[in-house]
């Protein structure tokens, strides 16, 4: 019998059978790894495995390959702190579908599992979707993906506005500027400048959300998880609410404060 | 099993929640031997329940006609609706006696993981029904569960500019429950949710 145990945050839980479910977790030691829960789907259950539930599990399975039972002990739950801010809650569970996606099953990653930790505690702060646009970033440099956003591509000494969707790598205001309708939108707070914001969040998540989708989803016939996508709608309709236009487009650093609408 | 249809009775009973193979046969078993008393008048209620029960078309519930019993209840509350995920709630708020409204049910959740967006759910007719009818109040009494409270607050902003009060039910500590057995989630969402006493 193969057994072990580790810290785990539950990505999601699906109904199996009659009252199991198969649980995928993030683990510190194990990476993103699936287990069957025996009882999974009773009330007390249900609970502790909520999507962002940082968990206590212990995994044993006779064989390695084989999918193996999980029992876990709730440590915190997010959840219930994040229960009346929508915005926040969508951000939780864009966490959870883009981390199971994009995290290949038993594959260590403890970085990613520290990062995703960092986030849900971000996620009751005030920066918390510039901490989710970071952890993207993050996320997309652990999988072998990282926007080089060292110096422009270009040669420019100047601020660092664009990047190029073909490299990935980040080109200068000046150098970019006869580009910028193909170029994507550096937000400033993602290279040192810039307060963040609506509109440079929205810009964020734009530039995340393409090369998750080009490096990560795509590639496995996918699309980005509709949560994801409600993330960045709430951030463009917000925008879109506070200043009339929609940001980024011009690669300007957008000083668009956070409507109140945005919890 | 040397019988087809009795072999093909307990496959079907097996499928039904509750009951596995070895209990399917259990009750195979029981309703052979009471034919007239029980199994009869089963299959027969099973068959007059298949051809008459019917979703109701105006607030997603299983009745036996179209509007169901709670819609055409000249007695209740249409200025009030309930929202439920499933069937199973409004009994479930049905047997508190508690709440004399009209409900409706979505058929669910918003699921991140599921793939399950707004328009799989019975929202666009809960929007139009608030608009048509006099509905001054919405209570979403929906999971405490991050895909129900998710789709608690997108149902709030679709309501938003109708001038409906919306409503959720509150979070916390259960009749009967004592502190100390209390999970640290529902904890937070009680001293969250505190009001004067």
């Amino acid at each position: 019998m193969i057994e072990w145990q580790d810290d785990g945050i539950v990505l999601s839980s699906t109904p199996h059978g009659e009252d199991a479910t198969v649980v995928h977790l993030l683990t510190r030691e194990h990476g993103h790894h699936a287990g069957l829960v025996r009882g999974g789907q009773s009330r007390r259950a249900q609970g502790t495995y909520q999507p962002g539930n940082l968990v206590q599990a212990s995994w044993r399975a006779r064989l390695a390959d084989h999918l193996g039972q999980y029992s876990c002990e709730v440590v915190e739950t997010p959840i219930a702190r994040l229960m009346d801010r929508p915005d926040r809650l969508v951000a939780l569970s864009a966490m959870a579908a883009v981390a199971q996606h994009a995290l290949p099953e038993r594959e260590a990653h403890p970085a990613a599992f520290e990062g995703t930790q960092a986030l849900l505690a971000a996620l009751e702060g005030e920066h918390w979707a510039e901490a989710y646009v970071h952890w993207e970033m993050f996320l997309l440099g652990e999988l072998g993906f990282a926007l080089d956003l060292s110096c422009c591509a270009g040669g420019g000494n100047d601020r660092l506005a664009y990047v190029s969707p073909r490299t990935g790598r980040a080109v200068s205001l000046s150098a970019g500027e006869p580009y910028r309708n193909k170029l994507l939108a550096l937000p400033g707070f993602l290279v040192g400048y810039g307060g963040g914001g609506t509109g440079e969040v929205a810009q964020g998540l734009r530039l995340t959300g393409f090369f998750l989708g080009r490096h990560i989803f795509h590639p496995a016939d996918r699309d980005l998880p509709a949560a994801r996508h409600r993330l960045a709608e709430r951030f463009e309709r917000a925008l879109g609410e506070g200043s009339g236009s929609k940001a980024g487009s011009d690669g300007e650093t957008d000083s668009v404060d956070r409507p109140a609408g945005m919890d | 099993m040397a019988n087809s249809e009795i072999d093909r009775l307990m496959q079907l009973l097996a499928r039904v929640p509750g009951l596995g193979p070895r209990s399917a046969r259990r009750a195979v078993l029981h309703l052979m031997k009471r034919r007239d008393q029980l199994m009869l008048p089963l299959a027969q209620a099973m068959q007059a329940a298949a051809e008459s029960i019917r979703i109701c078309s105006q607030c997603g519930n299983l009745d036996t006609q179209d509007p169901c019993a709670i819609c055409r209840d000249a007695e209740r509350d249409t200025a009030a609706v309930c929202v439920v995920e499933d069937v199973g709630d409004l009994w479930a708020l049905e047997r508190t006696s508690a709440f004399r409204g009209r409900y409706h049910v979505l058929g669910g959740t918003l699921s991140a993981l599921d793939g399950r967006g707004p328009e799989q759910l019975n929202i666009d007719k809960l929007i139009d029904r608030v608009r048509e009818q006099e509905v001054s109040e919405v209570i979403l009494a929906l999971s405490a569960t991050v895909d129900g409270q998710t789709t608690a607050h997108y149902i709030g902003e679709r309501l938003a500019d109708l001038g409906v009060k919306v409503t959720r039910l509150a979070h916390g500590v259960p009749v009967g429950g004592e502190l100390d057995y209390l999970d640290d989630g529902t904890l937070t969402a009680a001293l969250r949710a505190r009001r004067p006493a």
